[in-house]
């Protein structure tokens, strides 16, 4: 088990060097990082709007439901908020999601070139197709998560404001009270480093399943799971690591 | 000229190419035919150097390909245009992008020098006024038009095709034939093509390789397959109905 295991590990870190080995010139890669900025950052923004409103707005209800008592204050529930928003929400929670939306993207794509014959087509024209199709996406993944997680942490504070002072928990002036008491401004440094390492990890894996499939589209699927999966549990040990070296 | 020797290859303990020698000549459009299995692909992606093989040597004009440096296997790599089975378009690119790519990638040409040579190559393969569809929007026929354009459009020495006629119908594969022979006399190259077709066999075989279970059992040219001796191509040349029925007739 053990010895499949490295094996793996040492596949996976052969493959990330073919990324950085045989490149193309920095143009193509400037263009294509563009492209995959759009497809996985741009194109995710709304998915992430939706999750981090309600995130932040359940979160607001569940504090007030469960933790506020006579002795506790109510700006408390935004305080909360905030901290649950920028250490985990923002950055670990919205990258799951994202493992479900960019890293079946990936491995779709990647396994769908593989199986139609596109990846061996780059490959005989000299080209490093491992290179060329992943490193803009990993570059991509890497810049952009850490601006949606920036973004998703406003979001994320601005529904927990709107579902507590809409709903008649607390005052605006308590909540604002409550985000801006005791704030650390290192804590806004965490969701940003852990989302760009998230960023690599989804990538890297999510490239690394779809490039080796083997098959046809059933194959295809099955890499496309495997990537999320893959991606998921990578993320939760990566969070439980920095929260170790961050904290 | 391609020269390969003693190519030999298995996939988990199942010998698929067993000690595979020949030389496809230059001007020539050699063919390499063999039942379904018996490893004619394999053998074009060992030549290719996208699957490794155990053993032996491809040369190109005397060139060693398989254990060059990466650099040497880059220069090699771009004297060769290849079409895959299935056309191997890139999805998300139009027609014209598709066949502009290797220029893209691989040339310092202007804007214009590019447009002109896509063009030309379209041309060439019957498609004008095609290059801004999606290879979504086109048909199987096309698509393996636009993988020939692509194929040709940096001017390659070596040009080849696996199973160009596979999918499609009668006349069209009749017409993808002919071009390939048109290419290859045109710009004298030296053409490889993996097919099971007897359509082809016959029509643009100048060279022909038999491969069955992994081994070369002939070869020969068009003229001579009808009358070899070897049995296990008597029965794949006669395997086609209309061939097996020309033959009855003969023999009365």
């Amino acid at each position: 088990m053990i010895a499949i295991m490295l094996k793996l590990l040492g596949k996976f870190f052969i493959f990330l060097n073919e990324l950085f080995t045989r490149r193309e010139s920095a143009k193509v890669y400037w263009y294509r990082f563009l492209d995959e900025c759009i497809t996985i950052g741009i194109d995710s923004v709304l998915i992430i709007a939706i999750v981090a409103l309600f995130i932040g707005a359940v979160t607001c209800v569940q504090i007030f439901a469960n933790l506020v008592s006579p002795v506790i204050p109510l700006y408390i529930v935004g305080n909360i908020v905030r901290d649950m928003t920028l250490l985990e929400l923002s950055s670990t929670f919205m990258c799951v999601v994202l493992a479900g939306k960019v890293g079946s993207n990936i491995a779709g794509e990647l396994g769908t070139m593989r199986i139609t014959e596109q990846i061996d087509a780059l490959e005989v024209m000299g080209i490093n197709s491992a290179s060329y199709l992943v490193l803009p996406k990993l570059l991509a993944a890497v810049v952009t998560f850490p601006v949606l997680a920036i973004f998703s942490g406003f979001l994320g504070i601005f529904g927990g404001y709107l579902a507590g002072t809409l709903t008649g928990i607390l005052t605006p002036e308590q909540y604002i009270y409550g985000i801006r008491f005791s704030f650390i401004p290192y804590n806004l440094v965490i969701p940003i480093v852990k989302s760009a390492v998230f960023g690599f990890l989804i990538a890297t894996i999510s490239a690394y399943k779809g490039y080796h499939t083997r098959g046809g589209a059933l194959e295809v699927g099955k890499a496309s799971t495997a990537a999320v999966t893959n991606s998921c549990i990578a993320i939760l040990i990566a969070d439980y690591l920095l929260a170790e070296l961050l904290t | 000229m391609i020269e390969i020797k003693n190519i030999s290859k298995t996939f988990n303990g199942k010998v698929v190419l067993d000690d595979v020698s020949g030389i496809f000549r230059k001007g020539e459009t050699s063919l390499v035919i063999g039942a379904s299995g018996t490893g004619k692909s394999v053998l074009l992606k060992c030549m290719l150097d996208l699957v490794e093989p155990e053993k032996g040597e491809v040369f190109f004009d005397g060139k060693e390909f398989l254990h060059v440096s990466e650099n040497d296997r880059k220069d090699l790599r771009r004297e060769m245009g290849v079409l895959f089975q299935g056309g191997a378009l890139f999805d998300s690119k139009t027609v014209q992008e598709n066949v502009k790519f290797p220029l893209d990638m691989l040339t310092k040409m202007s804007e214009g020098e590019k447009n002109d040579r896509v063009e030309f190559c379209l041309h060439k393969v019957g498609l004008d006024g095609t290059g801004p569809r999606m290879p979504s929007e086109i048909s199987g026929g096309m698509k393996k038009r636009v993988g020939i354009a692509r194929a040709i459009v940096m001017n390659p020495k070596y040009l080849f095709c696996d199973e160009p006629n596979s999918g499609l119908d009668p006349l069209t594969s009749i017409k993808i034939d002919e071009l390939i022979k048109e290419i290859t006399d045109d710009f004298n190259i030296t053409t490889v093509v993996i097919t099971h077709d007897m359509n082809s066999v016959l029509s643009i075989g100048d060279n022909i390789m038999f491969l069955y279970k992994g081994k070369k059992l002939w070869e020969g040219d068009s003229s001579t397959i009808m009358t070899s001796s070897v049995k296990e191509l008597d029965e794949f040349v006669f395997s086609n109905h209309a061939l097996k029925k020309l033959r009855g007739e003969f023999t009365k």
